[in-house]
């Protein structure tokens, strides 16, 4: 019996989410008395794969096959499905990203497993129960989720686990062939089409997002929110009505029908907040509001704000930002 | 073509959040229910496809008590062209992929969509359940969809980018922005949908995996502290030196 983690990789490097799930994965392995084990998927380099020793990883099964550097959903789940079975995994942790929800919800299926995703806390396990806390109503509540059943799959969202680093640990690398075949990667992908990020940093992967509404009155006065987000090292998000007017694109609108985000830091520029905004953004951890109208309901969720014109407000803090670093 | 569409009843999106007092179940009273946003995207996408091929039909499936029956009318009256639900308190998302994938199995449906996610639940779990339970194809989450002959062509999200992805039929697909403009129903469309038909069948299995023990709220605000806009660079020193975010 051992915890398995899917850790997710790309361009060879161990995704920051997949370093919380490790870490999430081998703190619930302690808490049952056993060893936590990685599985790799997507493109992974031996010498990083080795580091998630530092999150407490003791083994990781590595399948070489090239076509595995794609998100392939039928390849993942087998292969996934082929570890779990192979070190007798009755807890299986992933990250809540779109592989995660889609690989585990047909791992479910297979394993005969029951699931709670959005999971934003470590398990408890009293009086032979197993209880997971997650995130509900878009973000507006929380659940506390009894999850039955011998075997169990636990997607975790992202920033809700502080990742370990024990330095100099090394987990031991061992080559895993899950035996796919030619109908397993039946649905790859044709084409990948990456899109443009600000300074590089996705935004559902972001510890610090800079915002803008409908207050920065044009898309042309985006430059102030880039700016900003530059000079953070923060990733560019809007509200939905930006994105519903084409000022900004779609994989940018944070909210209860776009990208859920739950960051260290949230600033929102000129967005006067309105409830389904709040639902994506309300789980991060400091919430920053600038806009002219004191009364935007959006300060009542704030942590720290500044009643003023983002236009005036916007070079003030990238100013301040650059003379800090 | 048959396109199956799984819609969801949920809070409107406005609705403050509230439990009964043992924090067990949502507090519906006073509580205005709609077609899950993410659903309307499968449901307009799916009509628009079938109209464009001139032929073939769109059925609506919700699982779920007669409350939800007034939204399953408004989604014939977008323009679907019968509709079934499942007499069932939908459990959890296993016990509902159970249902659809059972009516799936009699029905001879060629493409079943759903959104990514419903809004009050968030478990983006029922159509890789779905698909796994048929043994065919899941595209989640799709940006687009476009038909021609037995296979589609679907965009599907991901960190940072977009797939393209080729899958023939039968396949499950999950829906999101952009996909299409979610239509409205027009007065025909409500007259119509009154006589449309509306099958209400038992459901299959009665089997679910989790439970909630209990709903919370998340912890109140502290109250926001406020910093003059003239001395606005002080908060990139308050970030670092007492929140320590930065």
């Amino acid at each position: 019996m051992s915890v398995l983690v899917v850790v997710e990789c790309d361009g060879g490097e161990v995704k920051k989410s997949s370093l919380e799930v490790a870490s999430y994965g081998s703190q619930v392995a302690q808490m049952l008395g056993t060893t936590a084990t990685a599985v790799a998927v997507g493109e992974a380099t031996e010498a990083n794969l080795a580091k998630l020793g530092e999150q407490g990883i003791t083994k990781v099964l590595h399948d070489a096959e090239p076509r595995l550097k794609d998100f392939v959903n039928g390849a993942y789940t087998k292969l996934i499905a082929a570890a779990a079975q192979k070190e007798d995994a009755k807890i299986i942790v992933l990250a809540n990203s779109n592989i995660g929800a889609s690989v585990g919800s047909r791992l479910s299926i297979r394993l005969q497993a029951s699931i709670a995703t959005n999971v934003v806390e470590l398990p408890k396990t009293d009086g032979g129960s197993f209880t997971v806390k997650r995130g509900a109503f878009s973000g507006k509540a929380f659940a506390d989720v009894k999850l039955d059943g011998d075997r169990k799959i636990i997607a975790v969202k992202k920033n809700s686990i502080e990742a370990l680093h024990e330095a100099g640990k090394t987990a031991q690398v061992e080559a895993f062939s899950a035996q796919l075949s030619d109908a397993d990667f039946a649905d790859a992908p044709k084409q990948v089409v990456m899109q443009d990020q600000a300074g590089g940093i996705l935004l559902p992967e972001a510890d610090l997002v800079v915002s803008g509404g409908r207050g920065m009155k044009g898309p042309e006065n985006w430059n102030l929110i880039e700016d900003l987000a530059k000079a953070l090292g923060a990733a560019t998000a809007c509200s939905k009505p930006v994105s519903d007017v084409d000022w900004r694109p779609h994989h940018e609108h944070v909210g209860q029908t776009g990208i859920t985000v739950s960051p260290n830091l949230y600033i929102a520029c000129g967005i006067s907040g309105a409830i389904q905004h709040l639902a994506g953004v309300n789980s991060s951890k400091v919430i920053v509001v600038i806009n002219k109208d004191p009364e935007a309901p959006f300060f009542k969720a704030a942590d720290y704000g500044i009643v003023g014109d983002v236009f005036d407000v916007l070079p003030k803090l990238t100013q301040a930002v650059k003379e800090l670093n | 073509m048959k396109f199956l569409v799984c819609i969801s009843n949920v809070p409107d999106t406005t609705t403050k959040i509230t439990f009964t007092p043992d924090n067990k179940e949502f507090n519906k009273a006073g509580v205005q229910f709609v077609i899950n946003p993410w659903d309307e995207y499968a449901l307009t996408r799916a009509i628009e496809l079938k109209e464009a091929q001139g032929a073939g039909t769109v059925t609506v499936l919700n699982v779920g008590e007669a409350d939800t029956e007034p939204n399953i009318r408004k989604a014939l009256a977008i323009g679907a062209d019968d509709a079934i639900r499942v007499n069932a308190h939908p459990k959890d998302a296993f016990f509902v992929a159970q249902q659809i994938a059972s009516i799936a199995k009699d029905g001879g449906y060629d493409v079943i969509l759903m959104g990514k996610e419903s809004i009050d639940y968030n478990g983006f779990q029922v159509h890789g359940m779905v698909g796994e339970l048929l043994g065919i194809p899941t595209v989640a989450p799709a940006m687009k969809l476009d038909m021609s002959g037995n296979t589609a062509t679907l965009e599907r999200e991901i960190e940072g980018g977009k797939e393209i992805v080729e899958v023939n039929t039968p396949f499950v697909a999950s829906c999101q922005q952009p996909m299409c403009e979610p239509r409205i129903p027009n007065m025909r469309g409500i007259m119509t949908a009154r006589t449309k038909p509306l099958k209400v069948v038992e459901p299959t299995a009665d089997a679910a995996r989790t439970e909630v023990a209990a709903f919370a709220l998340p912890p109140q605000k502290q109250g926001v502290k406020l910093i003059p806009a003239e001395s606005a660079g002080e908060l990139i020193k308050l970030l670092r030196n007492e929140a320590k975010v930065i």
